[in-house]
């Protein structure tokens, strides 16, 4: 997790409001998270969305076991986290296959493309692999032009096949975190 | 298993779900992995019975997940406590949210009776309802006679008072395990069935 990195100075994003598009038209109403400054923009549209239940979390295998029970009580949700989120749902992520459940998260990149702190390269590495061995399909953006296409795809397989999927939103994309000016 | 004689009069698990479960009506009831499934299964399947058969510390999630979908329904939660020890976290996001149709029943023998009865952090320093209580779940305490769980079981219908939580000592003794279905696409589909939801 790491904070936003001063105030905005440049101009929003659109690819974050490309995806909140995307949730809201699939009738997404569960919107378990864990911060990340990556996801910061969307996470401000979905706690200003009355049709949709913003959970917070305190680590990212809740959100696994909360979308399944979402599920079973008719809803569908989305996860919001961080690359290293990733490895904390490990075991959770078991749900994904016992209930074949339309789950779908989308993950913040860290530990790559001109990343500065160590700590977060280890988890960065193997986020995509953990996910596959998981059972979890992995789909991934790079440049904001595509965010719409693979989050559109994303969401169709996850909720119209009940195919478990993440989509992994690149370091590229969002910008390295700037820890010295 | 021999019970230590201190212990004697501590509740016998099967008869406390028993009367947690008797007038459930609508409710959907999870049950945590380990014996507290075991013990709703014995109660009676039912078609609104979310058996979990692994997953360690996502009993509450699940429930809270439902609970935030279908408002209107009781919602119970009944693990134990290492179950819920492991997901002690899901305590504060509960208590974040206020589902006010949840309820959460921890069956307290403080020790993990499924894995040759070592003994958990209940037996020493941890004090469920008061993390409970900390995490903002202003109605927690702890049930020591049927009296008390047969009134909290009424409670449970109540979907505008809750989220609720409750402490049950109960005794330490392994029964036989009563199997409920393990098939996970099963145990979601027959719930959604009963909810009028169609497969895909």
């Amino acid at each position: 997790m790491h904070a936003p990195s001063g105030a905005p100075t440049e101009t929003a994003a659109s690819w974050p409001d490309d995806i909140f598009e995307i949730l809201q038209r699939f009738d997404v109403r569960q919107v378990p998270y864990v911060p990340d400054a990556g996801h910061s923009q969307l996470i401000q549209r979905v706690l200003g969305e009355r049709s949709m239940r913003a959970v917070p979390l305190t680590t990212e295998e809740e959100g696994v076991a909360l979308l399944a029970g979402a599920w079973t009580g008719g809803q569908r949700g989305v996860m919001l986290m961080q690359s290293s989120g990733v490895g904390n749902c490990i075991n959770m992520f078991s749900l994904t296959q016992i209930f074949r459940f339309p789950f779908l998260t989308l993950v913040t990149m860290r530990g790559e493309w001109g990343e500065f702190n160590p700590w977060q390269v280890p988890m960065g590495s193997t986020t995509a692999d953990v996910l596959e061995l998981s059972g979890i399909k992995v789909l991934r953006a790079s440049h904001s032009g595509e965010v719409r296409d693979v989050v559109e795809a994303a969401a169709g397989q996850a909720y119209n096949a009940c195919t478990p999927t993440a989509v992994l939103l690149s370091q590229r994309l969002i910008g390295a975190k700037v820890f010295v000016k | 298993m021999s019970k230590e004689t201190n212990k004697a009069n501590l509740l016998e698990r099967r008869s406390v779900v028993a009367a947690l479960l008797e007038g459930r009506k609508d409710a959907i009831v999870v049950g945590g992995l380990g014996a507290s499934t075991y013990d709703i299964a014995a109660a009676g399947d039912h078609d609104r019975n979310f058996y979990l058969w692994g997953a360690m510390g996502g009993a509450v999630m699940i429930g809270l997940g439902i609970a935030l979908a279908q408002p209107e329904l009781p919602v119970v939660v009944i693990t134990g406590d290492g179950e819920m020890l492991m997901g002690m976290g899901s305590l504060a996001t509960v208590g974040l949210q206020q589902p006010k149709n949840l309820s959460i029943i921890v069956l307290d023998n403080e020790v993990y009776g499924e894995t040759g009865g070592q003994a958990s952090h209940t037996g020493g320093n941890t004090d469920l309802v008061g993390v409970a209580r900390a995490c903002g779940i202003s109605h927690a305490s702890t049930l020591a006679t049927l009296a008390e769980i047969d009134t909290f079981a009424a409670s449970m219908q109540n979907v505008a008072a809750g989220p609720r939580f409750a402490c049950i000592k109960i005794d330490s003794a392994n029964l036989e395990r009563v199997l409920a279905n393990r098939d996970g696409t099963f145990i979601v589909n027959r719930i959604r069935g009963a909810l009028g939801y169609s497969p895909i």
